[in-house]
């Protein structure tokens, strides 16, 4: 266990989303340190050293993704994610109220290292009263010449904006957002070429998560060593569980990757309410495969390497667990509701494959469907498959072809139910 | 006029873009006429459009795409309950169903007096805290988490008289 925090900083020290009190605790050391004594290859360097991954979901290595900046074309761009719209998922949040100026140190140095002049954090429209907080934090930092012109007497400047989405869960798709900020509609581009050649205004431009970035000043302050330390091998560092569903005691976790579902759930989360048992375990989300929640799955260490052994990825890490009193295909109804009402439309497979998804879950939920129909929208879904430009098609089948493998009896109930009634 | 009566705002929001990359501005400009007017007009559409230097049907088509838009006037007050899988798990379509009920409408109605829209939306990014739901009025957007139905009836009497007076 822990006993330290890294991320969730403000639960040990109050208020730390004060300036004065971030500083004093080590705040903008890392910052003035690397912006003064190291180059900005050595960041860059000591992030990939550390095995950091991205928090966003896709866990893609940080600082790898650092070095594939196109240096012959500038200027470079830093964007952070603050999307935040998957469902189940609650951290970036917390971090942005609680400890906001660790957060904006990790923008400061993602942008040293990649020589940004200028960084912007984009929010979903619903975290307004965040962004404005932001802004005036970001002012504080400029009127401390932490942030602005010539940065510690040097040739470093740099300037922090924030940027309000407006209701759509699409624009957390890495290009999609970079659309959005352009202005225009929140479509994904694309892909390659990726953002570290082709990004913000076409410019070179590093998309990270709030809470990668978070990570990033104690990575340059205590080192790669130290932080190879905390989780395992493959999956270094602290994450934080987004824990929500059937617990006792839903709320965020920041525990070492690697920690076992059990413990997250049973010991940290105060285990499932009024006696009943765990069924199903989401671990990143609505767009999880549905993990069935026997003993080997509770004793599955979560990181980036054990989870998909039992059949599904650790993504964001929002843990979404579901006991016994729930039917699978309700599971399906709710998620696929989620991904109709967010599907852009911009490719058929995705638009009228969950368009058709839909409908089919609408009617096994209403209970005017029979098992053929089960065996339709698996086969819907298995066409969809591999068809989409952006991952919010593949994400929309995940609960869909993992819940009817997995879950079958609870769909030939269902089915069953209607054809004695008919 | 938002250009006129907003020029000072206007000009800090246009600021956070390159000279040659106004047209990021349209959503922070959107928020700027909706806020003035509870919802976006045809006429704010055209005035944008121009600060920018992209066509109205430009501007609309972004009102459109993205759900926090209005462009046309509803409910006073928006009562949006999250229903999404993480909050259902947690008795939030009961909630919503009870709250319905007291009022009197169902999910995507406004109440008689045309002051209060009932709506279900999507997570919030405040799972833990289900039943919860935001309201959207002139004010902007708040969060109201960990509610009980005779919670969410108190928040939404106080809204009403707020309204009122
Ligand atoms: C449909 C969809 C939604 C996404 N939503 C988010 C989001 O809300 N926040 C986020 O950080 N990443 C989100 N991502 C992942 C981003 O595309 C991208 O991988 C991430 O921002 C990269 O940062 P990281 O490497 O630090 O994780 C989403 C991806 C997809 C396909
Ligand atoms: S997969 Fe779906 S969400 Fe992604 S671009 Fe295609 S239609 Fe849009
Ligand atoms: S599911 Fe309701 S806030 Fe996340």
């Amino acid at each position: 266990m822990m006993n330290e925090f890294i991320l969730l900083r403000h639960r040990q020290i109050p208020d730390l989303d004060q300036l004065e009190v971030y500083r004093q605790h080590g705040g903008f050391e890392a910052f003035q340190n690397a912006v003064t004594a190291m180059n900005p290859n050595d960041v860059t360097q000591e992030v990939k050293a550390s095995g950091l991954r991205g928090r966003g979901g896709a866990g893609f290595p940080t600082g790898l993704k650092w070095t594939f900046i196109d240096n012959e074309n500038w200027p470079h761009y830093v964007v952070a994610n603050a999307d935040e719209s998957e469902p189940g998922t609650f951290k970036d949040r917390e971090i942005m109220e609680g400890n906001p100026f660790q957060f904006l140190e990790g923008v400061a140095l993602t942008a040293y290292a990649i020589q940004a002049t200028e960084a912007y954090i984009y929010l979903r429209g619903e975290f307004w009263q965040i962004a404005a907080s932001l802004d005036q934090q970001i002012e504080e930092l400029e009127a401390a010449g932490l942030l602005g012109e010539k940065i510690f007497d040097t040739d470093f400047s740099l300037r922090i904006f924030t940027h309000l989405g407006a209701g759509a869960y699409l624009c957390g798709e890495e290009t999609a957002l970079l659309e959005s900020m352009e202005g225009k509609l929140g479509q994904p581009r694309l892909r390659p070429p990726f953002p570290p050649s082709y990004g913000l205004y076409g410019k070179p431009t590093v998309v990270n998560n709030v809470e990668t970035l978070t990570n990033v000043p104690y990575i340059i302050t205590r080192g790669a060593d130290w932080y190879t330390s905390i989780g395992t091998e493959k999956s270094t560092g602290p994450k934080i569980f987004s824990l929500s569903g059937r617990v006792n005691k839903p709320g965020n976790y920041e525990l070492p990757l690697g920690t076992t579902f059990r413990e997250l759930i049973f010991e940290h989360g105060g285990g499932i309410p009024d006696g009943r048992e765990i069924k199903a375990i989401m671990a990143a989300g609505a767009s999880s495969s549905l993990i069935i929640a026997n003993e080997e799955a509770l004793d599955t260490p979560m990181d980036y390497e054990s989870v998909p052994n039992v059949g599904a990825d650790l993504g964001s890490a929002s843990v979404i667990v579901i006991d016994d009193t729930v039917s699978i295909d309700w599971v399906l109804y709710k998620t696929l509701h989620f991904f109709s009402h967010e599907s852009c439309g911009k490719c058929t497979p995705c638009r009228e494959g969950i368009y058709w998804m839909r409908h089919i879950i609408d009617r096994i939920h209403q209970d005017e469907a029979s098992w053929s129909d089960v065996e339709l929208l698996n086969e819907v879904a298995y066409q969809i498959k591999g068809k989409c430009l952006c991952a919010l098609g593949e994400f929309a089948i995940e609960a869909v072809t993992s819940g009817i493998e997995r879950f079958e009896s609870d769909f030939r109930a269902k089915a069953a139910e209607i054809s004695s009634e008919g | 006029m938002i250009a006129e009566k907003y020029a000072a705002e206007i000009e800090i929001i246009l600021a956070k873009y390159p000279p040659d990359q106004k047209r990021s501005a349209v959503m922070a400009l959107l928020y700027l006429a909706q806020r003035d007017g509870g919802y976006v007009t045809k006429g704010d559409m055209v005035e944008i459009s121009e600060i920018l230097g992209i066509t109205p049907t430009e501007v609309a088509s972004i009102v459109g795409f993205y759900t926090l838009y209005h462009d046309q006037p509803e409910g006073v007050i928006r009562i949006q309950v999250c229903n999404d899988l993480p909050c259902a798990l947690r008795g939030a379509d009961e909630f919503l169903e009870k709250l319905c009920e007291n009022l009197g409408i169902q999910v995507g109605e406004t109440t008689p007096d045309g002051l209060v829209t009932i709506e279900a939306v999507m997570c919030l990014a405040a799972c833990d805290k289900a039943p919860m739901f935001q309201v959207q009025s002139a004010d902007g957007l708040s969060y109201y988490e960990d509610q009980t139905v005779s919670s969410a009836l108190e928040v939404v009497e106080t809204l009403r008289k707020q309204d009122a007076s």
